[in-house]
């Protein structure tokens, strides 16, 4: 789940962006790795995260697959956390994301009080992520930078279109959908929320951050960017 | 993947939400029509749009009505009215683009999802990146740009020439035909995929020198690269070796994936975590 690493943006504007996951590793520690994995997003839910996800199923937030016209006037945009939890029925990544450090301090804490025995990564800025292991007393085992994009960038769309699709680094937020969210949000066709959830439905794991999402929305269509 | 002509309805919803843009209503037949080499069955068209089963012919009709009385239509940007979207069944070497491109599917040869890779994520089990180590991930293609194997090759040569060792458990090097040259089969040099991503492993005081080779091939390659560093910290969690050599070669450290080391060897008869330390 390189998925995270390259989120786009400066260290700044990670403040309301932390992603915890956790995964086990094949004939190493995956054995009987379920319920510990469920118990990682059992954990995280008190903490108030913005999204909750594995990389089978997706997030708190899916699509639809048998919609009825009326469903276009009442949609709910509210994350299913216990679905995300009863629904993994698979060792795989699982992921928690938050919108402030405290949530994410107070999570890795307990994360590490219940001694699961899994690889758990923090996903934010570097100071964010050494800020809650110096909260939760633990030592970082090793880092993995991201150094950006390079190469033909030229290829690459704006800022606030990357903004936004690099936050599914699977690539399943188009730039193309991001650039018309964007628009729409201009336009007044739909608020910053409503454009943010349909962003995150397309993720497949979980680790869009709707919060963020909605504020990058605001500032682009007020034309700022960061 | 395909859309099935007889339910497809032309909203052009699903041309925004195609990473690659591969879809597009044609204007003969008037329905959306995929752009097969183009598109890299990243399934994202299918699992991601909402679906409602309309009858084709009523929302046809109301979205000609619509039309000619000028109205706005103004539907969900994130839904497939009448569910056109249907999986082809992919062969070899097609299926080669899923596997590279959906991330809710396992690569065979790592068993992880996503691209893939495990990278640093379980170093503290793997034991992957030892201290004195460096890992690269390279990754192709990311966000939405695509890449062809063909061009992913051209950096395996040139890493493979420089001695560097591959990652054996990574979904790009079990496609290789032979590791030592960092060569891919040649079936599926043609493939198209969203992203993929090769890793490889050095020592630390060859950083500067694998960027810098990275630097001058990525030149010759038609896509975006994005490079990822990996690296064990040090006893107390600091980590002073990698992040200078990066920041004099110009890099700004804005975002970093940490391992907070909390992960252990649970299963019975387990490998202990040393892995294969390199030399150069």
């Amino acid at each position: 789940m390189t998925n995270t690493l390259h989120r786009f943006g400066s260290s700044e504007s990670f403040f309301d962006d932390y992603v915890v996951f956790a995964m086990c590793s094949k004939g190493r520690n995956d054995q009987d790795s379920l319920p510990k994995l469920r118990k990682f997003l059992e954990i995280a839910v008190p903490f108030k995260p913005v999204n909750l996800g594995d990389a089978i199923h997706g997030g708190a937030l899916r699509p639809c697959k048998h919609m009825t016209p009326a469903s276009h006037w009442e949609r709910d945009t509210t994350p299913d956390f216990n679905a995300v939890i009863r629904g993994l029925d698979a060792p795989t990544t699982v992921a928690a994301v938050f919108d402030n450090r405290v949530s994410a301090e107070d999570f890795v804490k307990a994360v590490k009080e219940a001694d699961l025995g899994l690889s758990i990564n923090i996903s934010t800025s570097i100071d964010g992520a050494e800020q809650c292991c110096f909260a939760a007393g633990i030592p970082r085992h090793s880092v993995g930078y991201s150094l950006g994009f390079e190469g033909k960038a030229e290829k690459l769309p704006d800022a606030n279109v990357m903004l936004l699709s690099t936050m599914c680094g699977h690539g399943m937020v188009s730039h193309s959908f991001a650039k018309k969210m964007i628009d729409w949000v201009k336009e007044g066709r739909r608020t910053p929320e409503q454009a943010a959830s349909y962003l995150t439905r397309f993720c497949s794991c979980g680790v869009f951050n709707p919060i963020r999402a909605s504020r990058v929305l605001s500032q682009a269509a007020r034309g700022e960017t960061e | 993947m395909k859309i099935n002509p007889d339910k497809c309805v032309a909203c052009g919803n699903c041309t925004y939400v195609c990473p690659m843009g591969a879809i597009y209503i044609d204007p003969v037949i008037h329905r959306a029509t995929i752009h097969r080499d183009e598109c890299v069955e990243c399934y994202a068209c299918y699992n991601g749009l909402s679906q409602e089963h309309l009858n084709p012919t009523f929302v046809r009709t109301v979205r000609a009505i619509f039309q000619k009385l000028r109205l706005r239509f103004d539907p969900e940007p994130d839904v497939c009215p009448t569910a056109a979207f249907e999986p082809d069944e992919l062969t070899w070497p097609r299926i080669v683009r899923r596997a590279f491109s959906d991330p809710r599917v396992p690569h065979e040869s790592t068993g992880v999802h996503g691209r893939g890779t495990e990278e640093v994520k379980t170093n503290d089990v793997s034991g992957r990146v030892q201290v004195g180590e460096v890992g690269f991930t390279i990754e192709f293609g990311r966000p939405g740009v695509g890449v062809r194997f063909r061009d992913i090759q051209k950096m395996c040569w040139a890493l493979a020439q420089a001695g560097v060792a591959f990652e054996k458990k990574n979904p790009v090097t079990s496609l290789m035909s032979d590791v030592s040259t960092g060569t891919i089969r040649e079936d599926i040099l043609d493939e198209k995929v969203l992203s993929a991503i090769v890793e490889i492993k050095t020592r630390i005081e060859r950083t500067e020198e694998i960027i810098r080779l990275v630097w001058n091939i990525e030149k010759q390659i038609d896509t975006v690269i994005a490079l990822g560093v990996g690296t064990r910290c040090d006893a107390d969690g600091e980590e002073n070796q990698i992040a200078p050599i990066l920041e004099k070669l110009g890099y700004k450290l804005e975002r970093a994936k940490t391992n907070i080391g909390l992960g252990r060897i649970t299963n019975v008869s387990a490998p202990q975590p040393v892995a294969e330390a390199v030399t150069r």
